[in-house]
């Protein structure tokens, strides 16, 4: 947050004329980390909407108790499909996209460190995504995202080894990806920027880049052994042969425990630019929140087996994890304690950017309140495996991430595409969001208390009402993204043109034209004052700041 | 715009003239950076496979499990040591091209090759000649997996080796200040060494 000295002097150089970005741009390998991001966000949106019909279809058949509309082996397909695309292909890459597009705009750089490593990590993406999503035509997985051995071992070759290669080619994208984020945040910012004056988007995907870069080989290292298992017919796993199904759960889990943090940290980045700029107010603890981002990845880290309560883990070993756990809720506590006092006494501007946002912060918590909730030991035996864990994980991952990829998306377009998106469609889509997803995702910490089952397609009548509740606001869910793709279409075309700097934002991205020249900048901007200070009197050289009360100013005696 | 308020103080114009440095920049090299960050991660991937087999031989009253046939010592020993001295030998190369020895370099880049090459085939006889096969028992799955995994990276270090040796054919292509790819061939070869020793200890000797 400091600030460095002005160098007034203008360019000489006489520039080349760029070259132009045309359109089929975005579908060739492109090494231009904004077409990247481009590229990223778009597939990523597919998968989000395939995932989302996958969803519908799962609430449908959940909206009476018995199996009227898919067969049960079709729901475990569905199940299995949703979870891994959201997760996989959707918020992890969107995160990447958004990091993609920031990052080195950010930090003033012209492009990543490795620009064809950028694109082939991209051109990952599909084949996964396409190979899984293609698996339902012939023989889906059915194992559950987090596919247990025996179960996965046991329900169909071809769909699991699917599921095996799509998840190993999608965790080396997501390396590839860290891997030029770090190195870039670390290596290529403009010389005035230290790592202290990095905006908070920048801190947040260092601390996922290191979490990315631990935690997916470990991933990837769980995944060859099952596919060992499943295919070559060896038992690391298969406890039928000697194995231990236990080990796998703790490699799986020692990366996506983790990746609940890849998936929210990127948003948490994004909400704490868009808050400031929409409050008008400088960001309230910058150091607390940047270094929060790298506690959260440190306990990340170290909170894996509570998901593993009920595998027979040992007391001792489930007090440490429940500790950890429970702490872990004190950094994330520290920056939604950071992003209310921002808020507190801003100018703020209600835009849909903002209400995502801060809609974000009031879902996000409830998220994590019931997450300190199934931290504890008792209580998440009781309701392991229940849907109050589905309830959970969607308030964090849906009102989390997704909110938060939806905040970014309205605060960035102007500068991703040169034109304004439409505020009475963002608003009209925030509201359909914020009722339906309540409307899903509340009732099912009810029937979570009160016993159902997840991941099963048949449940016990007392359940359907609220089921049925879920299920309607499922549809709203699934209606409110039209406004959003008629927004983002008809406004990428035919909205206002956005101009440089439509929020008056002092983050560097602003400084350049938008959509941003192929090399960003025509000069390298020079950090003069901190990427938060709005409203910050910036006092002329010479010029003392002002002490906190009259008397207390030097020269002037009080009792004269 | 959209209702948030401005803050007329400072607007994009205040920037206009801070926009100085130099349009023609040097773009500096960070790609012995990426490689190590890359390795790094990599070693994630073996570090998660050494706590898995450790825990099988934890959980596990008897290790290796009761019945496994002796393993020969020789024939890996002979190996590692092969292995660990190409390390020596390819550093050998990294300082002749730091001396613009380019005959140097690739003298010491046939020679980690051949050696590389040595324990490839070495691994691959000990293969063919041991007792027990991929689905004996838990230790003999854990033993093909976690060597032939390491296998695959000597493979992939020989042919990056190889790649870096075609290349230094070129005229001019290598030089005493321009040298990435024999560094990265070096820092792999150096890693896929490194696992090789943990991996011994662990597989033959504990």
């Amino acid at each position: 947050m400091t600030q460095t000295e002005v160098q007034p002097t203008v360019s000489a150089h006489a520039h080349h004329a760029p070259p132009e970005r045309k359109w089929w741009h975005y579908f060739t390998f492109n090494t231009d980390h904004k077409v990247i991001a481009i590229q990223y966000l778009v597939t990523s949106f597919i998968f989000y909407l395939i995932g989302g019909v996958m969803a519908s279809a799962m609430r449908t058949e959940l909206a009476t108790p018995n199996s009227d509309f898919v067969s049960p082996e079709t729901y475990n397909n569905l199940l299995t499909l949703h979870g891994t695309i959201m997760i996989f292909l959707w918020i992890i890459p969107a995160g990447a996209g958004l990091a993609n597009f920031l990052i080195p705009l950010m930090i003033g750089a012209r492009d990543m460190a490795f620009p064809k490593m950028n694109a082939l990590a991209f051109w990952m993406i599909p084949p996964a995504g396409i190979m899984l999503a293609l698996s339902l035509l012939v023989d889906a997985p059915q194992a559950g995202w987090t596919s247990y051995p025996p179960l996965s071992l046991m329900t169909g070759k071809v769909g699991e080894g699917i599921w095996i290669f799509s998840l190993l080619i999608s965790g080396t994208s997501s390396i590839l990806g860290a891997l030029n984020f770090l190195v870039t945040l670390l290596k290529m910012r403009v010389p005035s920027m230290g790592l202290n004056s990095m905006p908070l988007f920048c801190w947040s995907m260092l601390a996922t880049s290191a979490l990315v870069l631990i935690g997916t080989p470990v991933l990837a290292g769980a995944l060859i052994l099952l596919a060992f298992d499943l295919l070559a017919g060896t038992a690391f796993f298969n406890p039928s042969g000697g194995g231990d199904p236990i080990v796998y759960q703790h490699m799986f889990w020692f990366y996506s425990h983790p990746a609940v943090y890849i998936m929210v940290l990127p948003l948490f980045g994004a909400i704490s630019e868009i808050l400031p700029v929409h409050a008008r107010k400088p960001i309230f603890g910058y150091r607390a929140i940047a270094y929060s981002s790298l506690a959260i990845a440190f306990l990340g880290l170290i909170v894996w087996a509570h998901h593993m309560f009920t595998s027979g883990t040992p007391a001792w070993l489930r007090m440490f994890f429940m500790i950890t756990t429970m702490v872990i809720a004190v950094p994330t506590g520290i920056k939604v304690f950071s992003w209310l006092g921002t808020l507190w006494g801003g100018k703020i501007a209600l835009n849909s950017a903002m209400l995502f946002a801060v809609g974000f912060i009031a879902v996000f918590v409830i998220g994590g309140i019931s997450g300190v909730m199934v931290a504890a030991v008792p209580f998440d035996i009781h309701v392991h495996d229940t849907y109050f864990i589905v309830a959970h994980l969607h308030y964090v991952l849906f009102g989390g991430s997704v909110f938060g990829i939806y905040a970014a998306l309205y605060h960035w377009f102007p500068k991703m595409t040169g034109r304004m998106m439409n505020e009475p469609l963002g608003i009209t889509h925030f509201i359909l969001t914020f009722i339906g997803m309540n409307l899903t995702f509340m009732p099912m910490h009810v029937l979570g208390l009160q016993g159902m089952n997840r991941r099963v397609a048949l449940y016990d009548p007392q359940f359907t009402t609220l089921n049925q509740v879920c299920t309607v606001g499922a549809y709203l869910l699934a209606i409110s993204t039209v406004p959003f793709l008629f927004n983002a279409i008809w406004s990428w075309s035919k909205g206002r043109k956005a101009g440089d700097n439509p929020w008056k934002a002092l983050t560097f991205e602003w400084l350049t034209t938008s959509p941003p020249a192929i090399e960003n900048f025509e000069v390298l901007p020079v950090l003069t004052w901190g990427p938060y200070d709005y409203g910050v009197e910036h006092l002329s050289e010479g010029e003392e700041p002002p002490l906190t009360s009259p008397e207390l100013q030097p020269n002037t005696s009080v009792a004269s | 715009m959209q209702g948030s308020t401005v803050d007329s103080t400072k607007t994009a114009l205040n920037y206009h003239a801070e926009m100085t440095v130099d349009h023609h920049e040097e773009h500096p090299d960070h790609r012995i950076f990426g490689v190590i960050v890359f390795l790094l991660a990599e070693s994630m991937i073996f570090l998660g496979l050494f706590s898995a087999y450790l825990t099988f031989r934890a959980v596990y009253p008897e290790w290796p499990p009761a019945g496994t046939p002796e393993r020969e010592l020789l024939l890996p020993g002979i190996n590692t040591i092969i292995l660990i001295s190409s390390s020596f030998v390819i550093h050998q190369a990294d300082t002749a091209i730091k001396k613009n020895d380019v005959k140097g370099l690739q003298t010491w880049f046939v020679a980690t090759a051949i050696m590389g090459i040595v324990f490839l085939a070495g691994q691959l006889y000990e293969y063919h000649h041991l007792e027990f096969g991929l689905k004996t028992n838990l230790y003999a799955s854990t033993f093909y997996v976690l060597t032939g995994f390491h296998g695959l990276h000597v493979f992939f270090g020989l042919v990056l080796i190889l790649a870096v040796l075609w290349r230094s054919f070129k005229p001019k292509h290598y030089s005493n200040e321009e040298h990435f790819g024999v560094e990265a061939a070096e820092l792999y070869w150096h890693f896929v060494d490194v696992v090789w020793i943990i991996l011994f200890i662990l597989l033959y000797l504990l």
